[in-house]
């Protein structure tokens, strides 16, 4: 046996969506501070998002929200084992060259912070980091895998408690899927104009039936049968942001979310959690919102 | 045909699972102690090792899996996998517990946080060139003598070479991830070892 002594590869395509592939099935929360991201990790998150206000604070407080301060996010990193995520706005890729450089393990372009750039989004291929990104559909989701992101959440209305959002736009992604997938490869090229996306990558999802990248769900989800209900729709694993500290036992709910998630297809296991849990996170009717967080990007 | 199990509690179990079933055998997805019951052999994926042991305790299959390792049941772990069946964990949660299956002390996250993860040919004995995915992942530090070392690293990180895929019994362990690049040899090994 000799050793293998090939030079290393870091920041590949299969190394960055490959941390992606090791979240499915798992729950992936919010938290403000090393406290909470304890509680994450012993409920059994498989990574935290480190975030200074959760989205529904965001929503109430209004103003500029901006990447969190590098401190709360190294004392997150400090207090936990599992992987550290934190959010960048769109377009702002000085804020997402911070975030490298302070080595956190996934950046989310995220329209829940105020965008910087309402033209460009960030060059992704240019870090060694894996971003994810939100979308709406597929088209949307298309362009950003274009630009290098390695995870596609859909985006939902983030800091609602309301999973409608969610559910439309992952049933609006596999369905235009389907569509692609059934498509004559004559049809494709103008498939791909409709959908404003790259030729190469429609292609790719026409074979494949699936995204090149992992599937995740954001937005609203607040309940055990949340987490069960876009599983189910396609969902690969899921991200619950004010859902959990924003509920009556957050340790609980937490562990609930996580349960659930793992044991989506039993509703046995999901009705059991989810009894006498206390009230998940109150909640907005998103036709009242003012703002709509979904809707940036492009 | 024998009944390869894969525990489905969390991580990159699709992957596995292609990879058994391009080898002719009967694939589990093992969520419950009936379908634990059920297999000849075990892998446990890629995944977060502190979210999967959790789950190993809520669906109740911590012991009784603990169990069937003490009798010598087969299992495969890539990464999250290999952390499970370790016999000492550096650098991992104050209360990460391990089967102590393989006699290997490691370090978690041993390889860097995500931005040092890298791929890297591994020179597998019996096997020859295989691509090795590493993500976070755990870094193999001291093992007992009757754990055979099959593949070694040295990625040029100034620490050192290391076992990344060793064998001690029934039980195979890999610090990176074979099911990630598409490729079954390991897997190969494995179910035919059954």
């Amino acid at each position: 046996m000799s050793p293998s002594k090939s030079p290393a590869v870091t920041g590949s395509a299969l190394v960055k969506r490959g941390l992606a592939d090791m979240l499915r099935g798992g729950v992936i929360m919010d938290v403000v501070n090393p406290e909470q991201a304890k509680i994450a990790e012993d409920a059994g998150a498989v990574a935290v998002m480190a975030l200074e206000r959760v989205p529904a604070d965001i929503r109430r407080d209004g103003g500029v929200a901006r990447m969190s301060d590098p401190l709360m996010i190294q004392e997150i990193q400090a207090a936990v084992t599992i992987p550290v995520m934190a959010k960048a706005r769109i377009g702002h890729f000085a804020e997402a060259q911070i975030l490298q450089a302070l080595d956190v393990d996934y950046i989310d372009e995220s329209e829940v912070l105020t965008p910087a750039d309402e033209e460009y989004h960030i060059d992704k291929w240019a870090f060694t980091v894996p971003f994810v990104c939100g979308a709406t559909n597929l088209g949307e989701a298309l362009r950003r895998i274009g630009e290098g992101a390695c995870l596609i959440r859909s985006k939902g209305e983030a800091g609602t408690g309301n999973v409608v959002e969610a559910v439309r736009h992952l049933r609006t992604i596999n369905a235009q899927m389907r569509r692609l997938h059934s498509a004559d490869k004559n049809e494709l090229f103008t498939l791909a104009k409709d959908l404003q996306a790259p030729l190469p990558l429609v292609q790719e999802v026409a074979q494949s039936g699936k995204l090149p990248v992992p599937l995740f769900c954001a937005g609203g989800i607040s309940t055990p049968a949340d987490a069960s209900l876009v599983l189910q729709l396609g969902a690969e694993a899921v991200f619950v942001g004010s859902g959990i500290f924003k509920s009556e036992d957050p340790t609980r709910m937490a562990c609930a979310i996580v349960e659930a998630t793992t044991h989506y297809l039993d509703a046995s296991v999901v009705a059991k959690v989810s009894t006498g849990l206390g009230s998940a996170m109150k909640g907005w009717e998103t036709s009242s919102l003012e703002q709509r967080l979904a809707e940036r990007g492009w | 045909m024998k009944r390869v199990g894969v525990l489905a509690l969390q991580g990159d179990v699709g992957e596995h699972v292609m990879m058994l079933e391009s080898l002719d055998s009967v694939v589990v997805k093992v969520r419950t102690i009936e379908q634990l019951e059920s297999i000849d052999a075990l892998v446990l994926p890629g995944g977060e090792s502190t979210t999967i042991a959790h789950l190993l305790v809520t669906a109740g299959l911590k012991d009784a899996l603990g169990e069937k390792l003490r009798d010598g049941f087969p299992v495969f772990g890539t990464c999250a996998g290999l952390i499970l069946l370790s016999a000492e964990i550096l650098d991992g949660r104050a209360d990460q517990w391990c089967y102590g299956a393989l006699s290997v002390t490691l370090r978690r996250n041993g390889y860097g946080r995500q931005i040092a993860s890298f791929e890297s040919p591994i020179e597998v004995t019996g096997v020859g060139s295989v691509s090795g995915v590493f993500i976070r992942a755990p870094r193999i530090v001291a093992w007992d003598n009757d754990v055979e070392v099959l593949a070694t690293l040295d990625p040029g990180d100034g620490r050192g070479e290391h076992p990344v895929f060793v064998r001690q019994k029934n039980v195979w362990g890999a610090s990176f991830h074979p099911e990630l690049a598409g490729d079954p040899r390991l897997h190969r090994l494995f179910v035919d070892s059954l």
